[in-house]
């Protein structure tokens, strides 16, 4: 080969390695690859790989494990993008590994300042891609974007000051010229947004303020000064439809979270679904969740984008023990009903507000209520597939005593109002519940013994995947919920699995402990 | 002048705990209250948790020692870690500045001698058929080579007589993570051939379950492999011994219960 055929073959591999805005958009024709937090802008973490079966999902094998190098609670969602995985280790570091064999191909390490306030310990869960540079959120609110191919830093964005309790722990969410990020600090009194900047030059487009200032629609649902701390952050990546250019984000409890008595009001927008002009960051529209909460119950869910034959559906299993169907195009509420246990409300209205028992909230000696302030179900993601048409949740069964205090707000502290406990003689459970996704109905159910912290990945092949707190990864028949396969690696699951083509042969990956584990079928 | 440097270090820590109350709202007495009195009783006096109103700490006595400890909960027993997303850093650091304000020079303490009581879990209690001492006797139930730093002599004095009044469990509390034995819950399981075994749970999670038998065997079974498994909630194999032991009888075993404090 002559020195020039080298010169245009590498020319030509480098356009190959472009992660375009279009490749992510028509994410289905390369089901090899995961290009999203949820693999697509769908969010409804679903692969179309068709290799692993439930005849054949019990021969599933370890190909290989990565160990850390980071401590803290590992939940990433890997990137795969042509054979290489790109994941985020606890404390922010970004690694690029060969999805062969689980080598290190390069490593992006930057160390956060020691005086952080994330509220759950070290944690980071993923990355965006776009063209050439990977975007990762840190722990000390900075965004930045890393060379795909290098782990060179090419610019660094500084989203909001961490010691005034702000973190970044989502993934953040790339699309056209642009990547959106939220923010953690829910606990610390801050006040919410999400943020678009231009993927080339880390320069701000806009910032939706998930409380609305004194002017602004919405303003009037919190008392006094209570919005300036009235947290509502954006900690869970959202989805995008490119057709409606609209972004779906999931907003998190007001602040301070137990105590409502200096909040009064319907503290919009927090534990809502927000849509916004994926151009302008302009709101479309919202629907809450949770009015006035006083339990820590954040919607901060992937909200899953799904079709019927005449409505564009968005739906959401919260936190609040509620399964919700909306129309997307418009925000209307469609359909609500529990799908986990819960005691606080005796039903939904006809517009989908709760409506609550009496007697629920937190008080001094401590409410006992269902669910507790982890939820029905939590950040990790639920699964769609358009194949059984089933949304799969992992569902947490646990009270709580609700207990409430005043606080005062000081930047960077705690400011929680209260502090829940758990209920003795109660064990918790939990299972994974598959949901007819335009009724909510349970069509079938997998016991757990204790409630997940790790999502699930339905796959076309009729496979769903998961992970229990016990530590074992898990292959259910996405069809009727029969266990197919297990495999115990050893520490709690705080992830969500994917899965991707090496070599064409499907793997599925998950994070738990502090290893990364991939599994195949015998070759 | 010991005691001069311990009076000088409590009003240290007095001076932390204040510190951190007024920067977080969260007073160190009620994060106390909230997340460790259920076990070591409001005012630390110990209960089914061991006291904290003793001179020592044994696992912590400091206040950097005693905040990892708090963060990280103590494997193997129910002492759970507590999540900073419950309790951060300053809140804690003054929770444990108080825990250590409770430490008393003195206490007066039960006798640590082996008495009549050694001979009665021996002989007459027959105890040691499922219960640990010191490397002697059987697995079932609890071992109790350090059961008296992890109960007090009321706690102790009710199991014997109430076995089922308080059964050891470990699960309220929002545990990030289920490694440890989850408790003695009794099972009753019937496998696919038809064997009957009953034991107590050492660990559990959605495809097996792990028990202790009868005759002090580690056993592990795949649910899918059992016809049937019971779990007994509130029950507990152990006799009452109201009418096995006479009222001093029963004193002389709490006694030597409470000397039991393991290695250290």
């Amino acid at each position: 080969m002559t020195l020039h055929a080298l010169l245009l073959a590498g020319v030509a591999a480098a356009t190959w390695a472009q992660v375009s805005p279009e490749r992510i958009r028509d994410a289905d024709r390369e089901p090899g690859n995961w290009f999203t937090y949820s693999r697509d802008y769908n969010g409804q973490r679903y692969s179309p790989l068709t290799a692993i079966t439930p005849a054949n999902a019990g021969r599933l094998q370890a190909a290989w494990v990565y160990q850390i190098q980071q401590p803290g609670k590992f939940s990433t969602s890997p990137l795969v993008i042509d054979g290489i995985l790109y994941i985020t280790e606890p404390g922010g570091d970004v690694t690029a590994l060969d999805g062969r064999t689980g080598r290190p191909v390069w490593r992006f390490s930057r160390r956060p300042p020691p005086d952080l306030h994330a509220c759950c310990g070290s944690a980071n869960r993923g990355l965006a891609v776009l063209n050439e540079l990977l975007f990762v959120g840190t722990l000390d609110s900075h965004l930045l974007a890393i060379d795909l191919h290098t782990g060179k830093l090419r610019w660094d964005s500084v989203v909001a000051d961490y010691r005034a309790g702000h973190a970044i722990t989502v993934a953040p969410l790339a699309f056209g010229d642009r990547v959106l990020v939220g923010i953690a600090g829910g606990e610390y009194g801050i006040r919410g947004f999400l943020d678009a900047y231009d993927a080339k030059t880390g320069k701000r487009l806009w910032r939706f303020w998930t409380v609305p200032a004194p002017g602004e629609t919405g303003h009037d649902s919190w008392q006094g000064d209570s919005w300036q701390t009235g947290g509502a952050p954006t900690w869970i990546t959202g989805s995008y439809d490119p057709t409606l250019n609209t972004v779906y984000w999931g907003t998190g409890n007001p602040g301070p979270d137990y105590d409502g008595d200096a909040r009064k009001g319907d503290n919009l927008y927090s534990c809502s679904l927000i849509a916004l002009d994926a151009t302008t960051g302009k709101l479309r529209w919202h629907f809450q969740f949770t009015p006035h909460d006083v339990n820590d119950w954040d919607s901060a869910h992937v909200p899953i984008l799904v079709n019927s034959k005449d409505r564009k559906l968005v739906v959401v299993a919260n936190r609040n023990g509620f399964y919700y169907v909306l129309d997307r195009v418009t925000g209307e509420y469609l359909r609500g009903v529990p799908f986990g246990k819960q005691t606080w409300a005796s039903g939904l209205d006809e517009k989908g507000r709760p409506i609550r028992l009496p007697d629920m909230e937190p008080n001094a000696g401590g409410r006992m209520v269902y669910p507790g302030f982890h939820g029905a179900t939590n950040w990790f993601s639920p699964s769609y597939s358009p194949l059984t048409e089933l949304v799969y949740v992992g569902v947490r069964e646990e009270p709580a005593y609700f207990v409430k205090e005043r606080n005062s707000y000081s930047p960077g502290q705690w400011f929680s109002g209260g502090n829940p406990r758990g209920v003795p003689k109660v064990e918790p459970t939990g299972s994974i519940r598959a949901l007819e996704h335009s009724t909510g109905r349970v069509v079938w159910e997998f016991a757990l013994k204790s409630p997940p912290w790790a999502g699930l990945m339905a796959t076309a092949g009729g496979v769903v995947f998961g992970g229990s707190s016990e530590g074992v990864f898990y292959a259910l028949d996405a069809a009727t919920g029969k266990p197919l396969w297990h495999f115990g690696t050893g520490a709690p699951i705080f992830a969500n699995p994917v899965s991707f083509l090496v070599g064409g042969r499907q793997h599925v990956a998950i994070a738990a402990g502090n290893a990364l584990l991939v599994f195949a079928l015998p070759e | 002048m010991h005691r001069m440097r311990y009076t000088l270090a409590m009003r240290l820590y007095a001076l932390i705990f204040w510190a951190c109350f007024v920067a977080s709202g969260q007073t160190p007495r009620s994060l106390f209250q909230a997340h460790c009195a259920g076990c070591h009783g409001p005012s630390g006096v110990g209960s089914r948790g061991p006291a904290l109103n003793v001179p020592t700490l044994q696992r912590a006595n400091d206040l950097a020692s005693l905040m990892v400890l708090l963060r990280q909960g103590i494997p193997g027993t129910e002492m759970p870690a507590l999540a900073s997303q419950d309790v951060a850093d300053g809140p804690l650091r003054g929770l444990a500045a108080y825990v250590l304000g409770l430490r008393e020079d003195s206490r007066t303490g039960a006798s640590t001698g082996p008495g009549r009581g050694a001979e009665l879990i021996r002989v007459k209690g027959k105890c040691l058929g499922c219960h640990r001492v010191n490397g002697e006797g059987g697995g079932l139930g609890p071992d109790l080579s350090e059961i008296g730093r992890q109960r007090d002599p009321e706690w102790l004095r009710r199991a014997l007589v109430e076995p089922e009044a308080d059964i050891f469990d470990s699960f309220g509390g929002y545990r990030w993570t289920i490694q440890i034995p989850d408790n003695y819950l009794l099972v009753e399981l019937t496998t696919a051939d038809g064997n009957h075994i009953s034991g107590s749970r050492l660990n559990e999670d959605a495809f097996s379950i792990q028990i202790r038998d009868q005759q002090g065997r580690i056993r592990s079974f795949l649910k899918a492999e059992l016809a049937e498994l019971n779990k007994r909630w509130g029950k507990s194999p152990m006799p009452s011994y109201k009418n096995i032991l006479t009222a001093q009888e029963l004193d002389d075993v709490v006694t030597y219960l409470v000397g039991l404090r393991g290695l250290r």
